[in-house]
Parts: C-alpha cells; structure tokens; sequence
C-alpha cells in the first residue's frame, strides 16, 4: 500500500528530474565555459542531496518496477512474498545507492 | 460494407479506444529502461570529474551514444503514460484534466528532443 504510492512519488520525481539530465546534455552540447558552470552547481551540497536524491528514487523506481512485472505474470500475491518484495525493494535501494555513490567517489572524488 | 457487427469493432479496445496499448507500451518500456538507465548510471559515474573535452569525445562513440538516444525514446515515452495515469486518476475537473495531459505531452516532447538534439550534436562532433 505504502509501496505502491511511493513507486508514484519516486516515478514523478524522476519526470521532473529528467530536467537535470536534460540540463547536463545541453551544457555538454553547448561548451566548455556552460558545462563547467552546470558542473559547480551539481558540485555544491544542495546539489549533491538532489542528485543522491534522485539516484535513490531511480533504483526504487528500478526495482519497484521489477516488483510489478513479477506481479504482471501473476505470481508473488500471496502476503509473505509481497511483504518480502516490499522490503526487498526498500533495502536493496539504499544498497544499490550506496554502492553507487562509493564507485562515484572512486571515480571523481565525490 | 462491413459485415462485422459492432461489438466486434469495441473488443478489447475499452472505452478510450485504443484498448491496452499504454498498459503493454509501459511494461515494454520499462524492460528497455530498466538496462538503458543502468548504462546512464554506470556512464555518468566513469564520467565523473571528466573535463568537457573528454565527454565531447565520448559521446562520438555510438555505443554511447545510441544507447543514450535510446533512453531519451524509452524514458519520456515510459514517464509520458506514468504521469499521464496519475493525472487521470487525480485531476477531475475535465479542462484543467486535458490541459494537463497536454502539457504532460508537451513536456516529455521537449524533454525528448532536447535529449536527441544534445546527444547528436555532440556525437557529429559540433
């Protein structure tokens, strides 16, 4: 029940921050001085929370998609495996998340 | 003149006239999201701290690129039918309904295209 409200706030959280990507491709295409100015705005920490936001909210959106296309086939709707797959999705979004934001930080230093 | 009757005409169509097509189009793009945003994770995190020069120069590679060009498709045709279900099932009022499923339109379009028109200017090496 939670869950499934949560797969709508996290999906239209991820329409909106499709902006971000968007804005992140136009500095690309438009040049070096634009894409250096995207890239300090992406660099403060309001910045950071948004975008660690919107990693969390694309693998909860991930694996909550998932979740409905194992219910599509008609199967996992007894209330063990549903429970099971609601807090399946929870923890392994905050892991998959995680995991991200450690490879970032090998990557770019943060 | 056609001999089917009109109840073979509404079949499975429902009442919007164009039957499951959202419900399967959602699920298809979903399959296609699910792999495309795991490359857009994977890329941007290699991409981290990478001058523009050196973004400039992946993006001429198509197997960057295409993929990307792929998301732009799957992703706003995926987020047009999500927010176009919540506004169905939360917007009453019918003009303020069609006007926010217009704009909805609109903005996954823009999204869209701004996306593509990035990606291949980068890709042509403009």
């Amino acid at each position: 029940m939670v869950m499934s409200i949560v797969h709508r706030i996290t999906g239209a959280a991820l329409y909106f921050g499709s902006l971000l990507l968007v804005w992140w491709l136009i500095a690309a295409a438009t040049g070096p001085d634009y894409y250096n100015y995207v890239l300090s705005w992406f660099a403060t920490w309001p910045g950071k929370v948004i975008l660690l936001g919107y990693t969390w909210a694309l693998m909860h959106h991930m694996l909550g998609g998932l979740r409905h296309l194992i219910w599509d086939t008609g199967a996992g709707y007894d209330l063990r495996t549903v429970d099971l797959l609601s807090w399946g999705t929870l923890a392994g979004s905050l892991i998959l998340t995680a995991l991200i934001w450690m490879a970032a930080a090998g990557f770019g230093g943060g | 003149m056609s001999m089917r009757t009109p109840l073979k005409t509404a079949r499975s169509l429902g009442s919007a006239k164009d039957g499951a097509d959202h419900f399967w189009m959602q699920r298809v793009t979903a399959v296609a999201n699910l792999f495309l945003a795991l490359f857009l994770v994977w890329l941007l995190v290699t991409l981290l701290g990478a001058d523009h020069a050196t973004i400039k120069q992946k993006l001429t590679n198509p197997l960057i690129a295409i993929p990307l060009l792929a998301l732009a498709i799957s992703g706003t045709v995926h987020m047009r039918i999500g927010m176009q279900t919540i506004i169905e099932d939360y917007v009453h009022g019918e003009g303020l309904k069609v006007v926010a499923l217009m704009l909805n339109t609109f903005f996954a379009i823009l999204i869209a295209l701004a996306c593509i028109f990035s990606v291949l200017k980068l890709s042509f090496g403009a």
